[in-house]
């Protein structure tokens, strides 16, 4: 299969990346590691008539330690989170989430902050960026903003990047020592979640997102008000359902669905330590 | 677009539309046909190459992508009639029955081997979980990859 002919351009920084945005409009998109991209190209799911390459630009490729955070520069590759010493020490749930996403190939190509922007409610690193309570930067031709995880998931496949902004930082709180769990429930090796658990303590609250339980990205309230009420782990899985709105296809049904959310969920908690 | 890409230590220049898939310019253009297409949907890995040192699925690519860049391809590891110890290993444990996946699995395990010299019977598996054998022949392969770690040591 191949691509819808398209033009072509490479930016070697994120102002000519967002000064192409800016002239090419809604013809023009992004592609980083194009592990999501690419593929809907090759399904004319997606077709633009002009793709700028961002994956050159180098100085947005790094993990530094800011102080109470981890600044992950948005080219960022899987591989490269997922065998960092920094986020190892500093964010668990990150590595470990990381190192189940696809397979090598894909973690050798694929970036952290094209991962965010795809806001795909079946990839793994939203849920990690939700439950840690993360913050995406975002750049425009008007200057920089930080956009709070839970503000950053907009709709299907849908963020709420304006068309000419960019992700360049991805910040993620440190762990400061509280368990944390991700479960993720697939038949295939490889694949995407069917259903996902994420699971973040810290300074005694509990953070809890789903995957592929709803159009987007989502963290499962019902089950984190329970837990702040003093319901029992196995008691506030029962909530996990709550609010979601999965869809049904080939792998499972949202009855399924509904069902391995709250399995899921109270096994993350156990492991997170929560009884 | 003109695209300069080495391939196997020799450099050629290519003039290629930007939709041409990495896969397609190497077979096609560059007429090396040892990496093959399997399911075109990243799925299989039959179509692994190296990319700078790492495993890559080359139908999830594009060529312009490849500008500038290091490949290696399966027709790039013998050393004249000396095949490489992973091309030796898979030929010791029977680890190919129709070939088809195979110049995918010998890149997918020389590139997981650079990353954990080291790996238990598991991590080969989960190591290669981005490979798909259509004849099942995995226990031979994963008898490979250990094999040709052992012999690294
Ligand atoms: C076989 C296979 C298996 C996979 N399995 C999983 C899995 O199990 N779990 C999982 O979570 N993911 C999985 N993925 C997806 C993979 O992680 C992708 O690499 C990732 O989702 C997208 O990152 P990318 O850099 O490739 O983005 P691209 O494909 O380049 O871009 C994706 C989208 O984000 C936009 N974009 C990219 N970078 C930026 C930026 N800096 N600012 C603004 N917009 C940007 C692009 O315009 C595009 O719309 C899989 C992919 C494949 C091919
Ligand atoms: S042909 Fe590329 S992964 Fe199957
Ligand atoms: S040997 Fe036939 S597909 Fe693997």
């Amino acid at each position: 299969m191949i691509p819808v002919s398209f033009d072509y351009a490479r930016a070697g920084s994120a102002d000519e990346a967002i000064a192409l945005l800016a002239e090419h409009g809604d013809e023009a998109k992004l592609m980083a590691g194009g592990h999501s991209l690419l593929p809907m190209m090759k399904l004319r799911l997606a077709y633009p008539a002009m793709v700028i390459d961002i994956e050159r630009i180098a100085d947005l490729s790094y993990i530094n330690d800011g102080g109470d955070h981890l600044a992950i520069g948005a080219l960022t590759r899987h591989r490269a989170i997922e065998t960092s010493a920094l986020v190892a020490e500093h964010a668990p749930l990150l590595a470990h989430a990381t190192s189940q996403v696809g397979d090598p190939q894909v973690r050798h190509r694929g970036t952290f902050g094209g991962s965010l922007a795809h806001a795909d409610a079946a990839a793994d690193h939203p849920s990690v960026l939700l439950a840690m309570g993360g913050t995406v930067v975002a750049k425009g031709p008007g200057g920089e903003r930080e956009i709070a995880a839970g503000d950053f998931f907009a709709g299907f496949l849908e963020s709420s990047l304006a068309a000419d902004e960019m992700i360049t930082e991805i910040r993620i709180p440190k762990h400061t020592g509280g368990g944390w769990s991700f479960q993720k429930f697939n038949r295939r090796a490889q694949d995407w979640a069917i259903v996902g658990a994420t699971v973040q303590r810290n300074n005694g609250s509990t953070q809890v997102a789903l995957v592929n339980m709803h159009p987007t990205p989502i963290r499962a309230a019902a089950v984190e008000e329970a837990l702040a009420g003093g319901a029992s782990a196995t008691d506030a899985a029962e909530q996990a359902h709550v609010g979601m709105e999965p869809s049904s296809d080939l792998n499972a049904s949202v009855d399924f669905r509904n069902h391995l959310a709250r399995v899921l969920v109270r096994r993350a908690l156990n492991e997170a330590g929560i009884d | 677009m003109e695209i300069s890409v080495e391939v196997n230590g020799a450099t050629h220049t290519s003039d290629v539309e930007p939709r041409t898939l990495l896969v397609h310019y190497i077979r096609d253009v560059v007429g090396l046909t040892g990496t093959n297409v399997g399911c075109d949907t990243s799925s299989c890995g039959a179509c692994t190459i190296h990319v700078n040192g790492e495993a890559v699925k080359s139908c999830t690519m594009l060529a312009v992508q490849a500008d500038g860049q290091s490949l290696t391809t399966i027709e790039g590891l013998a050393n004249g009639d000396q095949m490489h110890p992973m091309q030796e290993a898979f030929m010791e444990c029977h680890a190919l029955q129709c070939g088809y996946c195979t110049p995918g699995m010998v890149m997918a395990s020389i590139s997981l081997l650079d990353e954990n010299p080291n790996p238990t019977e598991a991590e080969v598996r989960e190591g290669l979980e981005g490979n798909l054998c259509r004849c099942t022949g995995y226990h031979n392969i994963v008898k490979a990859v250990l094999s040709a770690a052992g012999g690294a040591k």
